[in-house]
């Protein structure tokens, strides 16, 4: 076991903990002996942990779990230290609270495969204090060393005597006790549940349809809301007509929200019949006439403009003049729909004195202070309770949906749930930006990239309430993926003009690097082809201080068989990315059956550091290849008079399963610090994909999705 | 007054006869299980079984069901049992699991019908159901266990 005390830094980030456990009632720092006998559940060391006496262990898990995993991801690493006994452990979804902010965030929200990040040095520390406290209380009864103890599953044991006391048994002791100074964190050879496959605590709930879901909340006398929103994006409300709908069955109200109408009734089906039926006169606003390709244009007169200069090394210009070969190339990617099986959705409870909220939330935080801006309440009486989410990526970390089930609670004191139609979800979502790319490289006669210019023009989510060209502004999310590529290219110059076309963007999986691998993992297969390179050498080559590049790079290729023969019509493409602290190549396989493509397997290796849960990290990068397919195949988002074109699972269709490819995972063993898992995969495999079928072509894939090819 | 025979229970519902399956169901009876995604019959997260077929309850006006058997997930066991479920739970299938009461029913119907399906059989059947998590793979190799499982349950 490795010392690690818990330094004034660790004792600040702790004692937030503490602070906030302590509004709650679980104090870090230890209880008398009045109040521990008092106490109904025995021991609450921390906001984390608490354990009954009859040795249940329930854990409190400030993440969301969207399909990641994560609600036994985080559960492993508190139990590890712990010592806890797999087999009883409780995970459930913490409520708002400081106490559960998440460190790299500095809020309560799950985004940006963030949270084994940002939650494994604390919550190993946590995991550890309860447990040394658990020891002492035993060594004490025993009035024994208490170097001369060991916990396992949930209990002490004393080797010499042969004594055991279960966690359950020495709980009230322990609390009474203060929290150690110092803790012992295990060596990775140590663990007995990080690095293994285990089962997921909520698979039982999610195949016999107990898990509940912000859709499925249920409260005595809940009532269900649709809001009618403005067909052109970012319209309001002119006049409408509440008559007619109030007399229809089922209908309670009929309320003005700042989202638009809301019809208000006993079941959703009302609601829905009700908010069809409503006359409603509307202010079209600024984003009337707008359409796609306007859109497109103005980010092609926006990439000539000088932007801001996000990477810049040696000489762009001279570079290109003095290469044998150059080559200038346009990419554009579209608006993309998040597109959660679940729709949006949110349930109020707003009385007098009280808010409570029942979410599908990636954002408690974000989520409790709209509530708290729009009641009035204070912090303290606006409870969050998170629920399941069917699907996150990005779209749950709003707060649109939650505001318009405040907004609908308030309006008629009672609670409400109101639920998004899929329309609503995709006509209203908060898309993936759209950008225009326009990329010039130069090689050396020796076949070398020596220039590499790559100019973005698109959509700000960070800025994009100025509306327009933003002269001189920076998103870091909009060069992600592009500034940080690893090729030691020695004129390197990525730039970066906002221009905001007034279409609201968002987070989408994955992000920046979601798009910029695309363009700049393509653009390379570009220019290697330009210098009669192999696509993979011609990486490798560039390669040099990015060791953990290249071994994904290598043992994708290697479990491929990247470069060797193929069936007919077949061919192979490559792709590398970093994001999120982790790295992850790819190899497609594909072909072109009547004009499309076909994804027939894929090969990708992954280094996330070290293993929380290996199966889980399997099933993230399946998720991320299909999630990925979905986008480079076959979905967009276009505008037309200022409305979202597509609608529905018609108009913007997903991934089927008899398009899903063969999926093989390969993970790297590594001691580094874990890195996310929910998103990297996502961005290579659109280059993978697009460089399988520039090969297989002979013509690159400047714009996806892909719908045609050959 | 509706009469419909949920999971071999005889319901009434005070609900318009249009009211879509899904609605009733959820709202009306309070079994959210069979969950709302598009609404229009393209996605399958609503899917039941009437008469041991697969409905997508979500277009399905309860008045059309009267008088027939409808099974939802809540009813395919009373213990995750069936061994559709059991092989889910094996393979560890589900991620967000929104899609999952869908793809369940729709395998189980499969396997009702076609004991031993093939992959490619799977895949056409199956693309019915669609999953964003992009479970799968995982839905194929619990397909094909659950066959498995299915096989011993007859022979024990």
């Amino acid at each position: 076991m490795r010392s690690c005390k818990l330094t004034r830094r660790d004792f600040i980030k702790v004692s937030t903990l503490a602070g906030g456990g302590l509004l709650m009632g679980f104090p870090f720092t230890g209880l008398t002996k009045a109040q521990s006998d008092k106490a109904d559940t025995a021991f609450q060391p921390n906001a984390w942990i608490s354990i009954g006496t009859d040795d249940k262990v329930t854990l409190q898990v400030a993440s969301a779990e969207m399909g990641q995993g994560i609600l036994t991801g985080i559960a492993m690493i508190l139990a590890e230290e712990l010592d806890a006994d797999w087999s009883r452990v409780k995970a459930e979804f913490a409520p708002a609270d400081k106490a559960y902010y998440n460190p790299m965030f500095g809020r309560q929200a799950t985004g940006g495969s963030t949270a084994v990040r940002a939650f494994w040095n604390p919550l190993r520390k946590a995991g550890a204090a309860a447990r040394e406290m658990l020891l002492q209380a035993a060594a004490d009864r025993w009035q024994v060393d208490p170097s001369d103890c060991r916990t396992e599953k949930s209990k002490v044991i004393h080797d010499d005597s042969g004594n055991q006391l279960a966690y359950g048994e020495l709980v009230r002791a322990a609390a009474t006790l203060p929290v150690p100074e110092t803790v012992f964190l295990k060596e990775p050879d140590e663990f007995v549940l990080l690095g293994k496959p285990l089962p997921r605590l909520d698979t039982p709930l999610k195949v016999d349809g107990s898990a509940v879901f912000g859709m499925d909340v249920q409260l005595e006398g809940l009532l269900s809301a649709s809001v009618a929103r403005s067909p052109t994006i970012g319209g309001k409300v002119k006049s409408f007509d509440a008559k007619p709908v109030l007399a229809m069955p089922g209908v309670k109200a009929v309320k003005q929200i700042s989202s638009g109408v809301a019809v208000i009734a006993e079941h959703y089906w009302a609601a829905k019949q009700g908010r069809d039926a409503l006359q409603i006169e509307w202010d079209e606003g600024l984003n009337k006439g707008l359409d796609s390709a306007r859109i497109t244009a103005e980010f092609a007169k926006a990439i000539d403009s000088d932007g801001v200069v996000e990477r810049d090394a040696g000489d762009i210009e001279t570079a290109l003049q003095g290469a044998a070969k150059t080559l200038e190339a346009v990419y554009t990617v579209p608006f993309q729909a998040h597109a959660c099986m679940e729709p949006m959705n949110a349930t109020a409870d707003v009385r007098s004195g009280s808010c409570d909220l029942y979410l599908p939330t990636q954002n408690q935080t974000r989520s409790q202070a709209a509530a708290i801006q729009l009641t009035g309440l204070p912090e303290e009486k606006v409870k969050v309770h998170t629920t399941y989410l069917g699907g996150g990526f990005g779209r749950r970390g709003d707060d649109d949906f939650v505001k318009d089930a405040v907004e609908c609670s308030m309006a008629v004191a009672k609670p409400v749930k109101v639920i998004w139609s899929r329309e609503d979800d995709i006509l209203y979502d908060k898309f993936r930006p759209a950008t225009y790319n326009r990329l010039r490289g130069g090689v050396d006669a020796d076949g070398r990239i020596v220039a590499w210019e790559h100019r973005i023009a698109g959509a700000s989510i960070m800025g994009q309430k100025q509306r327009g060209l933003v002269p001189g502004k920076s998103d870091w999310s909009n060069t992600e993926g592009a500034k940080n590529i690893p090729y030691a290219i020695p004129n390197l110059q990525v730039r970066f003009a906002m221009y905001n076309p007034g279409i609201p963007v968002g987070f989408w999986r994955s992000v920046g690097s979601s798009q910029n691998a695309y363009i700049t993992e393509c653009f390379f297969d570009e220019l290697a082809s330009l210098a009669g390179q192999d696509p993979l050498q011609a990486r490798l080559e560039l390669m040099e201080g990015h060791p953990r590049h290249a071994g994904v790079l290598k043992l994708a290729a290697e479990k491929a068989g990247f470069g060797k023969k193929l069936t007919q019509g077949h061919a192979q493409g490559i792709a590398v990315a970093e994001s999120f602290g982790s790295f992850v190549a790819q190899v497609a396989e594909v072909s072109i059956q009547r004009g499309r493509v076909r994804v027939h397997r894929v090969t990708c290796a992954v280094d996330c550091g070290m293993i929380v849960n290996p199966d889980t990290i399997h099933a993230q990068m399946e998720s991320a290849i299909a999630f990925g397919l979905t986008s480079t195949l076959k979905s967009e988002i276009t505008i037309k008079d200022g409305r979202t074109v597509q609608s529905n699972f018609d108009d913007f269709p997903l991934l089927h399963i008899d398009e899903m490819p063969e999926v093989d995972v390969h993970i790297m063993q590594s001691d580094e610090a874990p890195g996310g898992i929910g998103e990297p995969g996502v961005p290579p495999i659109a280059p993978a994909v697009a460089n399988a079928v520039f090969a297989l072509t002979g013509k690159p894939i400047r714009s996806i999705p892909i719908r045609h090819a050959g | 007054m509706v009469r419909l025979s949920i999971n071999g229970v005889d319901r009434e519902l005070d609900m318009d006869p249009a009211t879509p399956l899904l609605w009733a169901l959820r709202d009306g009876l309070r079994l959210t299980g069979t969950k709302y995604s598009c609404g229009i019959a393209q996605c399958g997260a609503c899917l039941v079984l009437v008469d041991g077929k697969p409905v997508h309850s979500c277009t399905t006006p309860i008045s059309s069901v009267m008088n027939r058997k409808i099974t939802t997930i809540e009813g395919l066991s009373a213990d995750r049992s069936h061994p559709v479920q059991q092989a889910w739970i094996e393979q560890e299938v589900p991620q967000c699991g929104y899609c999952h009461s869908g793809q369940i029913l729709a395998a189980a119907a499969l396997l009702e019908k076609h004991p031993q399906p093939s992959d490619t059989l799977i895949d056409e059947v199956m693309r019915e159901v669609l999953c964003r998590c992009g479970t799968y793979p995982r839905i194929r190799k619990a397909i094909k266990r659950a066959a498995e499982l299915a096989q011993s349950d007859k022979e024990a």
